[in-house]
């Protein structure tokens, strides 16, 4: 039984290992199954669009064809590493799980098989030390700015006084909710506001006891990090108690279409955090429409177009372009390796002509990754819902995080993690 | 009275109609217990499968649009059409029949005679089986439920206990049709088993499987006709748990939330569902208000389990299960 | 015409009781051990490891705690991805506080530790019979996982709660980590799940595992016959939370790496592991392993075939494959509800009388 199995199996890896090609190979570990698909389907489908785009228009990047894989994760780590340990022989450019727990998962096996990591937005906050996490990335804007972010968008909303004011931290009871507590609690002391925190037992079908307990205290603000099923139970809760939405802030990961339309008409004005544009104003979206999505072919079931998560999905394709293109400058040929793509990352700048000439004019913050600092400058927006337009909209400008706060955690955490595995520094 | 005593009862009204919802599941679990000795683990992902179903035939989707799409390069997606919310519900109510037939037919048929954990597992396959058609047939995005079910504060009531208390009382409005929608249940059930012929071959068949083939009852009838009823509540169940959150595979993970309300109220035990569900929904939800805030929140998920297994300790059955009798 | 008794003469009740009394059978359980230390180690590459050896040996020493349990002693239970992370965090807070003493050492006290929790939450088992006990399992469970949450203590106050495990070699041979080769690993759980499997079949035909038995096949009965319920179902509980432990310690450490409790022992875990004692067979060593076997490489080999060979988009690959999974779970109990084992069972008794079948 377990010889024919393996026999089997051993057929069906060796056809799905090409020969090595010339090609820039970007691989997608994505999940459109699963308790949160809902998330994973758009943003896979951005990203895959996005590059399928390059192929089309531009015969790739630098003139090399680009090579696209999926594999299916759930969501679940087991599934993670198999995908990894299946690509990484394969040239893999850039690895993205879009899952915090996959990427702690990868982090050790990334250094030590010389692979790029990016985490755009989620992962290992402290990973933004680019002297102790070598192949990590999160640029632009990580969970701890996020939470900075949304505490100086309050401060700003308050005359730059919030002592005294109470703000309640609702989070997925999980390595990704977890994240941005420390951030908060020292926020807390240096602007003397009060902090509750509120866990949710994943997956979040059941928030009463939580929604009671805001109800009952009427805080300031709630903030909010949730992901699946409890982004929108939490709307609808926030919308049943009358919480007024103009008050809960959501991270980015609450902020898509999928946890407000549920809500209907009461979510009109709930708030997320944004790290880029959306919606479907930028010139990119006529060459989608033109190489990609008329031409058949688009990935998914082509419904996601324009949404937040596949705008963040093509987000994350553009930065790995860039970073390619940059890879290919600095190596000087076009198949790069995953090595001199982590050099290209290293030394990636985005800047607004970069974004105008991809047909993505004002899509993110204009950032330079360096050797020491691999999470950019930490920018963000808020953007806020409107439910009879169904559309996000941008209310602010771009918003800085509190970089003293965030560099003295994030060298506090990094140190205690070079301690533990005896990383030495880079960078000097 | 102070403050704290108002928000203790507070929490103690939300934790009850929670309870409903919770019962609401758990009873699709009692019935197929109670007429063929099955602990049916799929029950949470049929109430999913019902919710997908129903979302489907109201917004006119195309079923297995995706794998036509992969297969034939289409672009099927809708049908153009919309269905009244009844005329969906009541095909909903058929594809669930059907689905009970189907089951019946090529699982349970063959099962007749194993042992009670064969069975359980066969359960978790079709609980698999299913998730996966489910997202095949309708695909795996999520998915909003509007059957025109009220939702939000109850006004009423707040205005009302602020009249009297000096303390507005937070209900929600879908809470209140669950109960509502609850008793129907139960009342219909038990009207059901005890005036008709068919209840009365069901409760025949749950007293003694071999006694009741003997005078002549159809064990295979009535099986597919309990999973029918088990799809109706599961159907029930979706609708509720779906308006609230959306329909999607985490819609299937209530299941949890019936098994402390199936072991608190015993298997076999319909009104064993309803206080079980009352018992774990106040007391977890006073518990999270209690204790919850010193030890770190979200216990809930344990609290329910642990409270039903101090109960346990006390009556192994369950408060309302049938006795256990051994003999050597 | 190889696999019979006759000529296979046995002159002490040793050689009467071995494990394999054929001589056939000897010879090949020689032949794959010989295959798993002496070839396999050479020819491992990552892929291999990480995604189907590694994994099917550390859930085969779960399967085989929990047929312990459920198998030998009738115990149906779900809390089995709870005594993982109870073995997975013991590993951690070990490895962590004591660097210095060997790793095989923290493993197997993991495991300790963890049978202590398990009699614990056997206690209930005493009072609660069947499903009710499989549900009062999920108690443990779901506390389990809400402890290694909440407390930071466990997870030594990471900003996240993650646990990653730091480096340890064994004579200079790295064993955790993620620079730790491919047969390392594979070696260090192949020789524990030996250890522990020959552990298990001598625990379950000595007196310990016939009153476990007893206890299955009547409790009642046994109690009147002088054993005692207590100590059998209390032992049952720990010597099966010690293997589960193992297993959860070595998960953690060898194969993953890092850690989230509700992610990697959350409660489809405990639904795994028993299908594997489920399907391979009830009550058999033999049956876990390959139950075990079967679960983990099936979702591999499915999504090879149907992505990398049949070039389907993943995500309809990965419903069908829930869908085939199930229904050849669905398949397998109808077929033969006693699993995998008992298919073994009857072929070895077809192939004594082979190729004269009267």
């Amino acid at each position: 039984m377990n010889l024919k199995f393996a026999a089997l199996v051993a057929a069906a890896m060796a056809t799905a290992l090409p020969a090595m090609a010339q090609d820039l190979h970007f691989p997608s570990l994505s999940y459109r199954t699963g308790a949160f698909a809902a998330g994973g389907i758009p943003f896979a489908d951005g990203y895959a669009d996005y590059l399928t785009l390059l192929q089309e228009r531009d015969g790739g990047i630098g003139g090399v064809p680009i090579r696209q894989s999926e594999c299916e994760t759930a969501y679940n780590t087991e599934k993670g590493v198999e995908c990894y340990e299946s690509i990484k022989n394969d040239n893999p450019l850039i690895i993205q799980p879009l899952s915090t727990g996959i990427t702690y998962q990868l982090i050790p096996k990334v250094t030590a098989d010389g692979i790029p990591l990016h985490t755009m937005g989620y992962g290992r906050t402290s990973a933004k030390n680019g002297t102790v996490f070598a192949n990590v990335f999160n640029y632009p804007a990580n969970y701890w700015d996020g939470a900075s972010i949304a505490v100086n968008y309050l401060l700003s909303q308050n005359d730059n006084d919030i002592k005294g004011k109470k703000i309640t931290l609702l989070y997925h009871n999980s390595a990704y909710g977890k994240e941005p507590i420390r951030t908060l609690e020292t926020l807390a002391t240096k602007h003397g506001f009060e902090l509750t925190l509120l866990p949710v037992d994943s997956p979040g079908q059941e928030q009463k006891s939580q929604w009671l307990q805001i109800r009952r205290e009427k805080p300031d603000a709630v903030l909010f990090w949730g992901w699946g099923v409890m982004n929108q139970v939490a709307v609808q809760e926030a919308v049943n108690v009358r919480f007024p939405m103009e008050n809960f802030i959501g991270v980015w990961w609450s902020g898509s279409e999928n946890d407000v339309l549920p809500a209907g008409d009461g979510a009109n004005g709930y708030k997320s955090l944004a790290m880029h544009g959306t919606g479907m104003d930028y010139p990119v979206y006529a060459d989608l429409k033109k190489y990609v999505h008329d031409a058949g072919k688009s990935a998914g079931a082509g419904d996601q177009v324009g949404s937040v998560l596949y705008s963040r999905g093509m987000y994350a394709a553009f930065l790995a372009a860039e970073a390619a293109k940059k890879a290919q400058e600095l190596a000087g040929i076009g198949a790069i390796t995953p090595a001199q793509m982590r050099d290209g990352m290293e030394a990636l700048v985005i800047t607004e002509e970069t974004m105008a000439a991809a047909g993505l004019p004002n899509f993110g913050f204009p950032f330079s990754v360096t050797c020491a600092n691999h999470g950019g400058e930490g920018y963000g927006l808020v953007q806020q819902w409107d439910a009879s337009a169904k559309k996000w909209n941008l209310i602010t400008d771009w918003i800085q995080s509190d970089q003293e706060v965030i560099n003295a955690l994030v060298e506090e955490d990094s140190a205690a993690f070079a301690a533990e595995n005896n990383i030495e520094k880079r960078c000097n | 009275m102070s403050d704290t005593f108002f928000y203790a009862a507070e929490v103690m009204l939300n934790g009850l109609m929670a309870g409903v919802m919770y019962s609401l599941v758990a009873l699709g679990f009692v019935l197929i217990f109670k007429a063929s000795g099955i602990f049916n683990y799929a029950q949470g992902v049929l109430a999913l499968f019902a919710a997908l179903t129903l979302v489907g035939l109201q917004e006119g989707q195309v079923p297995f649009s995706h794998v036509i799409n992969a297969v034939f390069g289409t672009n099927l997606h809708h049908f153009g059409w919309t269905l009244p919310s009844v005329v969906a519900i009541a095909l909903t109510a058929l594809v669930m029949v059907g689905m009970a037939i189907v089951i019946e037919r090529y699982v349970l048929k063959h099962l007749v005679n194993q042992e009670p954990i064969i069975l359980f597992m066969a359960t978790i396959g079709l609980a698999y089986f299913l998730e996966g058609l489910g997202d095949v047939m309708w695909g795996s995005d999520i998915k909003k439920l509007d059957v025109g079910l009220p939702q939000g504060i109850s006004e009423t009531i707040e205005t009302v206990t602020y009249n009297l208390f000096g303390y507005g009382f937070f209900i929600d409005k879908l809470d209140i049709v669950a109960a509502l929608v609850a008793t129907a249940l139960v009342i219909t059930l038990t009207l059901f088993s005890q005036y008709t012929k068919y209840g009365r071959a069901l409760r025949a068949v749950a007293d003694d499987h071999q006694a009741a083939l003997s005078v002549g009852i159809s064990l295979r009838f009535i099986w597919v006709l309990v999973w029918s009823i088990a799809g109706f509540v599961a159907l029930v169940a979706g609708i509720m748990w779906g308006s609230k959150s959306g329909v999607q595979f985490s819609l299937s993970l209530i299941a949890l939330k019936a098994l402390p309300v199936l072991m608190l109220g015993g298997f076999t035990s319909i009104p064993g569902a309803i206080v079980g569900g009352l018992i774990i929904g106040m007391g977890e939800k006073l518990f999270e208000f209690a204790i919850g805030p010193m030890i770190g929140g979200a216990t809930e998920n344990w609290f329910a389990y642990v409270l039903a297994l101090i109960f346990l300790v006390f009556r192994p059955q369950g408060l309302f299960g049938e006795k256990i009798i051994e003999r050597v | 015409m190889f696999y019979r008794e006759s000529g296979d003469f046995k002159t002490t009740y040793t050689e009467d009781s071995q494990t394999f009394p054929i001589k056939f059978d000897r010879i090949r359980y020689y032949a794959v051990l010989a295959v798993a230390f002496g070839v396999i180690p050479f020819f491992i590459n990552d892929y291999w490891a990480n995604a189907v050896f590694v994994p099917f040996l550390i859930y085969a020493i779960a399967a085989i705690g929990l047929n312990i349990l459920v198998g030998y002693c009738g115990q149906v239970s779900l809390g089995t991805g709870g005594f993982m992370a109870v073995g997975a965090y013991a590993v951690y807070k070990l490895m962590t506080s004591f660097p210095e003493v060997s790793i095989v050492i923290h493993v197997l006290l993991a495991g300790g530790i963890t049978a202590c929790v398990g009699l614990l939450f056997g206690l209930p088992s005493l009072r609660i019979k069947g499903f009710y006990l499989a549900v009062a399992t999920l108690a443990a469970q779901f506390f389990l996982v809400w402890l290694f949450n909440k407390v930071p203590w466990f997870y030594n106050y990471s900003a996240s709660g993650q646990i990653s495990a730091p480096e340890r070699d064994i004579f200079g041979i790295i064993l955790t980590g993620p620079n730790t080769s491919a047969s390392a690993k594979y070696l260090f759980c192949a020789l524990m799940l030996l250890a522990l499997a020959w552990l298990a079949r001598n625990l379950t035909r000595g007196a310990m595992g016939r009153r476990w038995m007893a206890i299955r096949d009547m409790d009642i009965a046994a109690e009147i016959i002088g054993v005692n319920p207590l100590g059998a179902k209390l032992s049952a509980f720990a010597v099966s939370s010690f293997f589960i432990g193992v297993s959860g310690a070595l998960f953690f450490a060898v194969y993953l790496g890092a850690a989230e409790v509700g992610e990697s022992f959350g409660i489809q875990k405990s639904f795994l592991v028993l299908f594997m004692v489920i399907i391979g067979g009830l009550g058999s060593i033999f049956g876990s392993l390959a139950g075990a076997a079967f679960l983990v490489l099936l979702p591999v080999f499915l999504k090879n075939v149907l992505v990398g060979m049949l070039g389907w988009p993943t995500d309809l690959a990965a419903h069908l494959e829930l869908m085939i999974v199930g229904a050849l779970i669905i398949i397998f109990l109808i077929a033969e509800p006693h699993g995998i084992a008992q298919l073994w069972r009857h072929t070895k008794e077809k192939l004594r009388l082979w190729p004269f079948p009267h």
